[in-house]
């Protein structure tokens, strides 16, 4: 049955070793000379230098590749899914091989167990090799970055992209047999996969586990002004140094939680951001900072003052010593539905179908 | 003699389609058995309860002793031509001789070498470049090399030429004589039958309407010619299978044991394609509410 197995699964595998190996020596032949731009430009250790955020933006703008490498990290799980889960069965089912294979000398639950392995390991393997490659070659950009929770990257890197893979793979195999049908199986394996990938990134993953809630005092590192929309000029929160964090929410509260009134702030300091050189902000509630006037960083501080009585800052966030705990509770989850839809095919090929 | 294959009251139900109904059969072995119906009367539904593919809705089915789906062990014993000989188009046929070498314990690697030696099949060759006819040989090579003590073929023929159809059953029976085989196929043609079965099943309509030996079949039914009479005069013992009626004239296609005494009948022998054929008309007369056989007239 590994021999069978294999000899169908031949193809697919030279086409996606043939792709990882083009991926590697392209990675590989970029990734020295990017470590050695990292080491020698200074970022590393520029923090809190005026130029440094020139010198990070130059940095980024080198390696466009990153984008296209991260859209491929993103869509290979559905692509695997699609083109080595959804036809697995399907195709058997379609053209009626099941008829000849299921009445060699093995047992359905055999064959069914020998293919889901085989190609379920052939697919974490791809994808965990390729997270490798990118989580290597991404190395000094993310140490810049500092965003390692950020939308994209939790995802394409490190080991949550081996469960997405293992649970798409699954999920294809699980709607071929079900559906019996090829092209309709990839659709749904394609849908169903963005549906449960997008509910646990926004859904499930900010509630594994409980965040840190830290409070400051105000003052003129953790408070900007502005204002939200076209309302009036207020104090506004300002990210706290925490990097590598990843920020929930940040809010300016008094004792019993209650949010700053912009009213509060008008009344308390009449004269905040008048003189800031430009009028308000055009509206939309984009945060634009920029280098303010000395006079109006005295009117800020008074304010800060002020207000700084009664109200405080509330953070809530994932300290970056979560990121390996929410790693690994992410790819479990993934794997845990891997192990469910398995359960299923089996359940489903044993009742008798046909 | 044992029997291969035993069904009691089995039934297959496809949502509230009956594909099968109330089957009961026993096939001896050592025989080459014909499945025959119309096409949609359930022969494929029957032979995919006999290998185990499909799970019956009711009633019972035991295959070699055993219930299919079975061990390993258990489905060694059975091979299997599925309807429209399914190959692996991609894979060659020496890949095919591969699977089957390694799917199949009791695998015998020198027939299965001989079998395509003699057919003439280029091993390299794709199977999704095979003829019909040479597609359905590969098929049946691997359901032979697996040394299987029953053969299941359902519709093998189907997809041939008269002259691959003839080659294929020639080549069927000398496999068989060669070990000892017991082989049930089907085919919706009496003709493709009639050459090599002598065991006969007649399913129509859902339902088996005849099953026995071909030649005790044969014996006791009897084509009787005479004079009009009402179908209620005849004598209780002789079955009444198929009766038509001209003004003057009677025929009647009667299953009996006993010899036919009454002097007013022409007694012909009845060929197995019109006795087939009687008793598939019969069961669509079933099916249209039995309409009563006198009504029938020129």
């Amino acid at each position: 049955m590994i021999w069978l197995t294999w000899r169908q699964f031949r193809t697919p595998a030279i086409v996606a070793s043939g792709a990882l190996a083009v991926t590697a020596v392209v990675l590989g032949v970029t990734g020295p000379h990017l470590i050695h731009l990292y080491d020698t430009s200074g970022i590393a250790t520029c923090h809190g230098a005026p130029d440094c955020q020139q010198l990070i933006d130059a940095f980024q703008s080198h390696y466009q590749l990153l984008r296209l490498i991260g859209t491929a990290v993103v869509v290979a799980p559905g692509i695997i899914g699609m083109f080595w889960g959804a036809p697995l069965i399907a195709r058997e089912l379609e053209t009626g091989m099941h008829r000849l294979v299921w009445t060699q000398s093995v047992t359905r639950t055999r064959w069914l167990l020998v293919k889901l392995a085989v190609v379920g390991l052939a697919s974490m393997a791809a994808a965990g090799l390729f997270s490798l490659m990118v989580t290597w070659w991404s190395g000094p950009i993310d140490r810049v970055t500092m965003d390692r929770f950020g939308t994209g990257m939790f995802g394409e890197r490190g080991l949550v992209p081996v469960g997405y893979a293992a649970f798409a793979f699954a999920l294809g195999v699980a709607a071929g047999l079900l559906i019996r049908r090829t092209l309709p199986a990839m659709v749904t394996t394609l849908v169903g996969f963005l549906a449960v990938r997008m509910a646990v990134s926004f859904w499930v993953r900010p509630n594994l586990i409980a965040p840190v809630v830290r409070r400051y005092a105000l003052n003129l590192a953790t408070v900007g002004f502005g204002s939200v929309g076209s309302g009036a000029q207020t104090l506004l929160p300002n990210a706290p140094n925490l990097p590598n964090a990843w920020i929930y929410s940040m809010r300016i509260v008094d004792a019993a939680g209650h949010p700053l009134p912009a009213h509060l702030v008008t009344t308390a300091c009449p004269q905040i951001g008048m003189d800031a050189g430009q009028g308000p902000p055009p509206g939309g509630s984009t945060v634009i900072s920029k280098a303010v006037p000395a006079h109006a960083q005295r009117i800020l501080s008074d304010c800060i003052a002020k207000i700084g009585v009664t109200y405080h800052e509330v953070v809530t966030y994932q300290p970056a010593s979560r990121y390996w705990p929410l790693q690994w509770s992410e790819l479990a989850i993934f794997l845990g539905l891997t192990l469910a839809l398995s359960g299923l095919c089996f359940w489903w090929v044993r009742r008798g179908l046909s | 003699m044992t029997s291969v294959v035993k069904a009691v009251g089995l039934g297959k139900r496809y949502g509230r389609r009956w594909a099968l109904s109330d089957c009961t059969l026993d096939i001896p072995s050592g025989h080459v058995a014909g499945l025959v119906g119309p096409n949609g009367a359930g022969k494929t539904t029957l032979m995919q309860l006999v290998v185990g593919l499909l799970a019956p809705t009711t009633g019972a089915i035991e295959v070699l002793g055993t219930r299919p789906p079975a061990s390993p062990a258990e489905l060694a014993r059975v091979g299997f031509v599925a309807q429209e000989t399914p190959t692996y188009t991609a894979l060659s046929v020496a890949d095919h001789l591969r699977l089957g070498a390694h799917l199949n314990p009791t695998w015998d690697a020198a027939l299965a070498d001989r079998r395509i030696d003699r057919l003439g099949l280029d091993p390299r060759q794709r199977a999704g470049k095979l003829s019909g006819g040479q597609r359905a040989q590969l098929a049946l090579t691997l359901a032979i090399a697996k040394r299987p003590e029953l053969l299941i073929l359902d519709e093998p023929v189907a997809s041939l030429d008269p002259l691959a159809r003839r080659e294929f059953l020639q080549d069927l029976m000398e496999s068989v004589a060669e070990h000892g085989l017991t082989v049930v196929l089907s085919s919706h043609l009496v003709a493709d039958l009639e050459r090599v079965c002598d065991y006969l099943i007649v399913l129509a309509a859902a339902r088996v309407q005849l099953t026995g030996i071909v030649d005790d079949l044969l014996a006791s039914h009897h084509r009787l010619t005479g004079p009009r009479r009402d179908p209620r005069r005849l004598p209780s013992d002789e079955e009444i299978i198929q009766a038509s009626h001209t003004d003057r004239q009677s025929t009647f296609l009667v299953r009996t044991d006993a010899p036919i005494l009454d002097p007013a009948w022409t007694v012909e022998h009845v060929g197995l394609e019109d006795l087939v054929l009687a008793y598939m008309g019969q069961a669509t007369d079933t099916d249209r509410g039995r309409r009563p056989a006198l009504a029938v007239r020129r």
